[in-house]
């Protein structure tokens, strides 16, 4: 089972039912004890960076998810999900993230509209488990106004091309991260998916 | 690169998409979850759902489309009509949608943006505006365009953007449903004026339509129903005709497109 952890953002159903399209079983839960029986962890994230680590803190999952991570849980960040892997954010202020992967996690300027809005294609970092069946020309479906900026460009599988190099999907060992929406981006989208429920079977 | 998008709109009625002109004699024309499947899967990049139901009964048939919608379809989703507050927000998001549009009831308490932006982020508050050229500038138009708010529509989409809109419809009641192309000059000083998403709406008739309000209105995206919901025009013939012509589109969208 994988646990989509719940505390209390946006948008659960639609990676719930895309997980269920792919005969992957999951429940959205934010007890302790179904996440630490549960094969692997999606961090879904909406809103912002700061009200997403409060309440993460608020109900102990921060230390939930760090916990299981060093016990080698696979553990997939979506969205914003993402961008609480890493140490630091600067969105309206500076947010202490879960500090999983190393790097921080910025503003775009203002020289392209803010957010990165719509779908934008997938270049290839580095080869992966991940990247499975996934060609350079798709395209995923981004929103966000913030992104990521690695320290280890190495954990890099997919960048994107909006004015700067965004990273889309990220990987280092059991730590995954998609800064798009894999549940709406498509038949692409469901391949990724699809590749990280192969690679926890 | 970041593709320009296509997205077609149903309006939703009782359970049933239906097409006015004008904003007048609506026509019944299908299943809004199964016409949403199959623009999905021809490579419509977004949708739009407007509801344009009037009782509360009704609206739960609605919320019962969306959350349908959210299940059989793997694009991102736009919910408008009758959201009045942050608990109307909060119903079509745990639904399934991933943006909601205001028109009406941000002109009657523009705080219900930055209020719906802070709670939910900018990317899923959406300013739509109706706007009608009255002399020489647009005013802003509620109540599905029947009264004239005076509000200059240049000057709305400003403050709309500053209090935390993540995008703008602007939807032109001067070429809604009359098919004679969208309103090039209306999109292109507001695009010239923001720096979030715009998204044409009103005035589709051709793929030519399409392509000039990309190059002249500078618009990140352009929405249109009838001549999806016709089949006036096809999705893929019109991104690959817009392609071919310097606009950047995302072609291998279908479901079998990979």
């Amino acid at each position: 089972m994988i646990s989509i952890i719940d505390y209390g953002a946006g948008n659960l159903k639609s990676v719930s039912k895309a997980l269920e399209r792919l005969d992957l079983d999951s429940a959205v839960t934010s007890s302790f004890e179904d996440i630490n029986n549960s094969k692997a962890m999606i961090l879904p994230g909406v809103g912002s960076f700061g009200d997403c680590m409060k309440s993460l803190r608020s109900k102990g999952l921060d230390r939930c998810i760090i916990e299981n991570v060093n016990k080698g849980k696979y553990l997939l960040g979506i969205c914003l999900g993402l961008q609480l892997l890493y140490e630091n954010s600067y969105e309206d202020g500076i947010w202490k993230g879960l500090g999983l992967l190393k790097g921080e996690i910025i503003r775009f300027d203002s020289t392209n509209k803010v957010p990165h809005m719509g779908w934008n294609n997938l270049i290839k970092g580095k080869d992966d488990f991940l990247s499975q069946n996934i060609n350079e020309e798709e395209y995923v479906y981004f929103v966000h106004s913030y992104y990521a900026k690695p320290e280890n460009a190495k954990d890099v599988v997919f960048w994107t091309e909006y004015g700067v190099k965004v990273p889309a999907v990220v990987r280092r060992n059991n730590i995954m991260g998609m800064q798009f929406h894999p549940e709406k981006s498509g038949p692409t989208g469901l391949k990724l998916l699809k590749n990280f429920g192969e690679m926890i079977r | 690169m970041l593709t320009n998008r296509i997205i077609p709109c149903l309006d939703v009625d009782k359970g049933r998409v239906v097409k006015g002109t004008k904003f007048k004699n609506i026509q019944d024309v299908s299943d809004p979850v199964e016409l949403a499947k199959i623009y999905s899967e021809a490579g419509a990049d977004e949708l739009v759902f407007y509801d344009i139901t009037a009782s509360n009964e009704e609206r739960d048939i609605f919320i019962n489309i969306v959350e349908k919608t959210a299940y059989e379809v793997y694009i991102p989703f736009t919910i408008g009509g009758g959201i009045r507050t942050i608990d109307d927000f909060n119903k079509v998001l745990r639904a399934g949608a991933d943006k909601v549009s205001v028109n009406s009831a941000a002109v009657r308490n523009p705080d219900i943006i930055k209020e719906a932006a802070l709670k939910f982020g900018s990317q899923c508050v959406v300013l739509s505006i109706d706007a009608k050229k009255v002399g020489d500038n647009w005013h802003v138009f509620i109540n599905g365009g029947r009264i004239d708010t005076g509000l200059d529509a240049v000057q709305w989409a400003i403050q709309g953007e500053k209090s935390g809109a993540g995008e703008l419809v602007l939807n032109s009641i001067d070429a809604d449903g009359i098919k004679q192309g969208y309103d090039i000059e209306l999109n292109r000083i507001i695009s010239e004026k923001v720096n979030i998403p715009i998204i044409a709406s009103g005035g589709a008739g051709k793929k030519e339509d399409f392509l000039k309000v990309f190059k002249e209105g500078k618009v990140d995206a352009a929405l249109a129903a009838s001549v999806f919901h016709f089949g006036e025009i096809d999705i893929i013939d019109l991104k690959e005709y817009l392609n071919n012509n310097g606009i950047h589109m995302r072609i291998n969208g279908g479901l079998n497109g990979g």
